[in-house]
């Protein structure tokens, strides 16, 4: 599904380079989660694969199903089938959460030539979408994101998950701000989206979200690179003893 | 050019091909007393304070720059708003072209008509709101237009008037200069709303004088576009009676020239004047400057004010507001407002402000804010990472900007017929 081969990237503005030689391969069906410090990168690498501005990569390739990600612009890698759970949701004023989800869902059929939904239908079904996150008809007409609470804001980038039925989901600290029954919902949401034919990208610092999202692979990134990959536990690994043994074990 | 050499006086030379219009006497008293008004003021300069951001040489020629005739099949703004009509081509009212004057609800008259007349409640109204609005800013092309104005209409609304009124432009003549002067009057508790739109002419100069009495309400909704060599002046003059209501909304897209002013006078109290503005310019298809210039003046006790501007301009368009609200010294609880922004989409555009607030009164309530931004990045990537094209997500980002502007026209009807005017604008001038 997604391959990232030695992708390197620096910022545009600056000369800092912060990917340094990620690899990383996501089959279709399964989760893989990243773990990992501050500012080790895992941020930069999901605006790096869903487009935006900014990052100059300097070497390396991500392939979705086979096409190079990289030239395509941040609507071509959605209708592709990237999407990504923003760790910092955006707050869009005057812009109805309906409207532009509506927009959206419609576009990216458009754009592969598939029939637009009727706004019946649309409504039809985000409404229930919206119901199984606890998302209530007034923030349907909000606009996006602006006044919502931390975890409201994560729970509607889930029900934008749920519309646009992406194929490769990177999620970015979705459960930060997460109450304990909010973060159930999340998870609840991704369980149901899982299927043979998506895969997931789950960036977490806890793992508390995948004791609810089950991930089959645990990366661990540090200084821009993926230093140590495994099962399920290391997830618990990190949880018990931190990064200190991990970093010192592959430096 | 008879003699290079002698400067004529610019005024002079303005004025030279125009003749003042016959009518009875005390209309052509009225010609004349504009005449000297404009006489005494001269015609603006460059170099005047309030034409300091749009250059009036083209509205002080002698004659109308040359502007082609633009040709669409789309229909008119308004078209399916069941309306009375009345339409001037380059400035001439068509007879065959208009509907039967007659409406329940009001008196509509061919401004000759009333000014030919006698005896006509015109005779107390023709002039005066402009005259009252030339201080403490001159206005000298509203002067002009007083004097000089070759057709228009009059408006008495004596009750609820059945339908809007729609006055349509139509420019058909590439020369063509055109002169119109409306003036209106609201009665005690009646209501009107006027609908203007369409090119109108190769320069045109516009004046509305608007008197609304104790509890009148008048509307007005424009829509100015589609001719991208316009040069326009126009003015809207009003003065608001007790508990009565004022609220014109425009819509302007393209232009090389076009300054609307407002002058506003609230003179009863519990009045409300709301004036908004919603313009569009692109510099890659002709030449766009838009002057937003209003003078709010709050002469009474607890009236509400609101000014609402937006622009947004691309490809070196150029926008100016000048905003001012004065609030006299016994306009206690006043509510005044005013916002002028302008959405830049590049750096070749500009956007020229100059609000301004003149406060008398101690117990009042008045803000004011002026804004220059470019398009929110991190927005238009939230947008477009959910699979938005960049063009059709711009354009969320653009009507969530104009939306304080558009929401400001009352009726839904109106309101989606602008909406739609403006998507099909934005449609045409993708980045
Ligand atoms: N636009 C930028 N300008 C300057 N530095 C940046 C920029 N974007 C990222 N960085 C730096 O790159 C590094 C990686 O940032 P990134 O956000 O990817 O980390 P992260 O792994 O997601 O961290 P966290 O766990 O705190 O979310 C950090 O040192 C950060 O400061
Ligand atoms: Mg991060």
């Amino acid at each position: 599904m997604l391959e990232i081969k030695n992708l390197h990237v620096s910022l545009e503005e600056e000369d800092k380079q912060i990917l340094k030689g990620v690899d990383l391969t996501v089959e279709a069906g399964k989760v893989h989660a990243i773990m990992g410090p501050n500012g080790s990168g895992k941020s930069t690498l999901s605006y790096v694969l869903s487009g935006r501005d900014g990052y100059e990569v300097t070497d390396g390739e991500a392939l979705l199903n086979g096409e190079d990600l990289l030239e395509m612009e941040p609507e071509e890698r959605a209708a592709a089938g990237v999407f990504l759970a923003f760790q910092y949701p955006v707050e869009i004023p005057g812009v109805g959460n309906m409207t532009f989800l509506r927009t959206a869902v419609n576009a990216q059929r458009k754009a592969r030539g598939e029939e637009e939904m009727s706004a019946a239908e649309f409504l039809k079904v985000i409404r229930e979408k919206a119901k199984a996150l606890k998302i209530d008809a007034d923030m349907l007409k909000r606009p996006v994101n602006v006044g919502f609470s931390g975890g409201e804001k994560k729970r509607n980038e889930i029900l934008q998950m749920a519309m646009l039925e992406p194929k490769m989901c990177i999620l970015d600290e979705t459960d930060s701000g997460l109450d304990v029954d909010a973060m159930k919902l999340v998870a609840e949401g991704v369980n149901a989206l899982r299927d043979e034919g998506r895969g997931f990208l789950v960036i977490t610092h806890y793992q508390r979200l995948l004791d609810h999202i089950k991930p089959d692979v645990v990366h661990i990134m540090a200084g821009g690179r993926i230093v140590k990959t495994g099962g399920p536990e290391l997830a618990l690994e990190v949880e018990q003893n931190g990064y200190a043994d991990i970093l010192a074990e592959v430096a | 050019m008879a003699n290079p050499a002698v400067k004529q006086d610019p005024l002079a030379a303005r004025i030279e091909g125009l003749t003042l219009p016959d009518g009875a006497g005390w209309a052509n008293d009225a010609r004349g007393a504009a005449l000297s008004r404009l006489t005494a003021m001269g015609l603006p300069r460059k170099r005047d304070e309030y034409w300091k951001y749009s250059d009036p040489t083209t509205l002080n020629a002698p004659e109308a720059p040359r502007a082609g005739l633009f040709v669409t099949d789309e229909a008119m703004p308004f078209s399916d708003t069941d309306r009375l009509k009345i339409v001037f081509v380059d400035g001439v009212y068509d007879a065959d072209a208009s509907d039967d004057l007659t409406m329940e609800g009001v008196e509509i008259e061919r401004l000759s008509d009333a000014l030919g007349r006698d005896i006509h409640w015109a005779r107390d109204y023709y002039g005066v709101l402009e005259t009252r609005g030339q201080t403490p800013v001159e206005r000298p092309l509203a002067a002009l237009n007083t004097a000089f104005a070759t057709d228009g209409v009059v408006i008495r609304a004596t009750g609820k008037a059945a339908k809007p009124i729609s006055l349509i432009y139509l420019h058909k003549s590439e020369t063509s200069d055109a002169i119109l002067h409306h003036l209106v009057k609201v009665e005690e508790g009646a209501s009107v709303t006027v609908l203007e739109n369409g090119p109108a002419a190769a320069r045109f100069s516009k004046c509305m004088e608007v008197e609304v009495a104790d509890g009148g309400q008048f509307h007005h909704v424009r829509a100015q576009g589609r001719d991208h060599e316009r040069r326009a002046s126009t003015h809207m003059f009003a003065r608001l009676g007790q508990e009565s209501v004022y609220k014109s909304f425009t819509l302007t897209v393209n232009g090389i020239l076009t300054r609307n002013e407002q002058v506003v006078e609230i003179a009863g109290d519990n009045a409300v004047a709301h004036i908004a503005g919603a313009a569009l310019g692109d510099g890659a298809t002709g030449a766009f400057h838009h002057d937003d210039t209003v003078f709010v003046t709050h002469d009474a006790v607890d009236c509400e004010s609101r000014q609402v501007f937006k622009k947004v301009l691309r490809n070196g368009a150029e926008g100016v507001f000048q905003g001012k609200i004065l609030v006299k010294p016994h306009a206690q609880k006043t509510d005044g407002y005013q916002l002028s922004q302008s959405l830049l989409l590049d750096e070749d555009s500009s956007f020229q402000a100059k609000p301004e607030l003149e406060i008398y009164a101690d117990d009042v309530q008045c803000s004011h804010g002026s804004t220059t931004g470019a398009i929110d990045e991190e927005a238009l990537f939230y947008l477009r990472s959910r699979g938005v094209p960049e063009g059709a997500a711009t354009d969320l980002l653009v009507l969530a900007f104009l939306a304080e502007a558009i929401d400001e026209i009352e009726d839904e009807s109106l309101r989606e017929d602008i909406l739609t005017r403006l998507q099909g604008w934005l449609d045409r001038h993708r980045g």
